[in-house]
């Protein structure tokens, strides 16, 4: 479950795209599904858009991309849904219904717009942040923070968690990676 | 003046194009009917609300390129998703097959209009997205004599314009126009009888898989 409640400030130093993207591929992700997300956007998105694997689906909104993870979870293929919490928030009731209510492995990892550098979401003075987590805990939706470059091991055990018990999870990427 | 067609009689021609390989998703109320016509493991039902259906299909037929996908969408869900149809139209998929039931009315919830009811051209669309080929019926004999070849081989009832030739034959919408529908029979309780993919009361991992 989450851990938005460690109340450490850490020092967002270290953290790498390429590590991220690493560990993307070694959790078996065949599909990234996106809308952009500028923190996300260089130290992700930019790299993956030039890859061929993962496959890069450009979609035009987030729910968009609940349904097609949905999909790709029925025919065994895993998939990550690359946006913005802005994006997370406004696809809620997709989440609500496809992934939390059919029990679908929806694997999400989300930039925090405008969270401030090594403060935790919860304690974010952004409400658009500080209301993330505690909207996923009222959910029972599992999330994990990603901030500094010892975060990045969470990531697969996170995604093979998710689809071992075919459930959603959250990955919170709270600074720019460059 | 067009022609109506009943929606049931609709899909009842098309189930009987419709392969034990096919995943077939229908939305709302074309659910009900669908699931009675053609009951099936592979009708596929956990799309949620809201329009969503096109985007799974979209999963189902990018992680399985090897079948074929139907969905059977409505007008008002499609209005929710419409950005679906510029991701679908985008990647192209061949084995993608998308209907629209355009009946003017969010059927499902009480009758009421769509935006546009009357002015809205999902044909226009499809076309704009990307879609390789569109095809508009309100004729149940036409449609019972085009559907058949359409849907029977791969890359079937494209339509290779001069602009986009070069292009891979990609997902095809088929709209029936305008048709009325069958009355008063208690389809939850049927619904409730013939699960498919995803039904909500068989969790097991047999539900959740697609077979090979």
């Amino acid at each position: 479950m989450g851990q938005g409640a460690s109340a450490d400030i850490r020092k967002p130093e270290g953290l790498r795209g390429s590590g991220i993207i690493a560990e993307i591929k070694a959790s078996r992700i065949e599909f990234v599904i996106s809308v952009p997300d500028i923190t996300t956007s260089e130290g992700l998105l930019r790299p993956l858009s030039q890859a061929t694997t993962p496959r890069l689906i450009r979609v035009c909104k987030e729910d968009e991309g609940v349904g097609i993870c949905a999909g790709l979870s029925y025919t065994g293929r895993r998939s990550l849904l690359l946006i913005q919490q802005t994006g997370l928030l406004d696809s809620i009731n997709a989440v609500r219904g496809v992934a939390v209510e059919y029990g679908l492995p929806i694997c999400m990892m989300v930039g925090l717009l405008e969270k401030e550098p090594g403060v935790p979401p919860i304690q974010s003075r952004r409400y658009g942040v500080c209301i993330v987590e505690p909207i996923l805990d009222a959910m029972g939706i599992a999330y994990h923070e990603i901030e500094v470059d010892a975060d990045v091991a969470k990531i697969r055990p996170a995604i093979d968690e998710a689809y071992a018990k075919s459930r959603p999870v959250v990955l919170l990427v709270g600074k720019r990676p460059p | 003046m067009a022609v109506m067609m009943k929606h049931d009689e609709c899909l009842r021609v098309l189930a009987r194009h419709v392969t034990d390989a096919d995943i077939v998703l229908p939305v709302y109320s074309t659910a009900f009917e669908w699931i009675d016509i053609r009951p099936h493991p592979l009708n596929y039902l956990s799309h949620g609300a809201m329009g969503l259906a096109s985007s799974h299909a979209l999963g189902l037929a990018l992680g399985r390129p090897d079948k074929r996908v139907i969905v059977l969408d409505g007008d008002g869900s499609l209005l929710m998703n419409l950005g679906s149809l510029m991701t679908i139209g985008a990647e192209a998929p061949p084995n993608l097959y998308h209907f629209v039931c355009q009946n003017g009315t969010y059927e499902a919830n009480g009758g009421h209009p769509i935006p546009g009811r009357g002015r809205v051209d999902f044909v226009g669309f499809a076309r704009s997205a990307g879609y390789r080929a569109v095809h508009e019926f309100s004729d149940l004999k036409i449609f019972e004599q085009q559907i058949g070849a359409v849907l029977s081989e791969p890359g079937a009832g494209v339509r290779r314009s001069q602009d986009h030739a070069q292009r891979p034959a990609g997902a095809r919408l088929y709209a029936p126009a305008q048709p009325s529908r069958a009355q008063g029979v208690p389809r939850r309780a049927r619904y409730a009888l013939t699960p498919g993919l995803g039904y909500r009361g068989r969790r097991s991992k047999a539900a959740r898989s697609i077979p090979s």
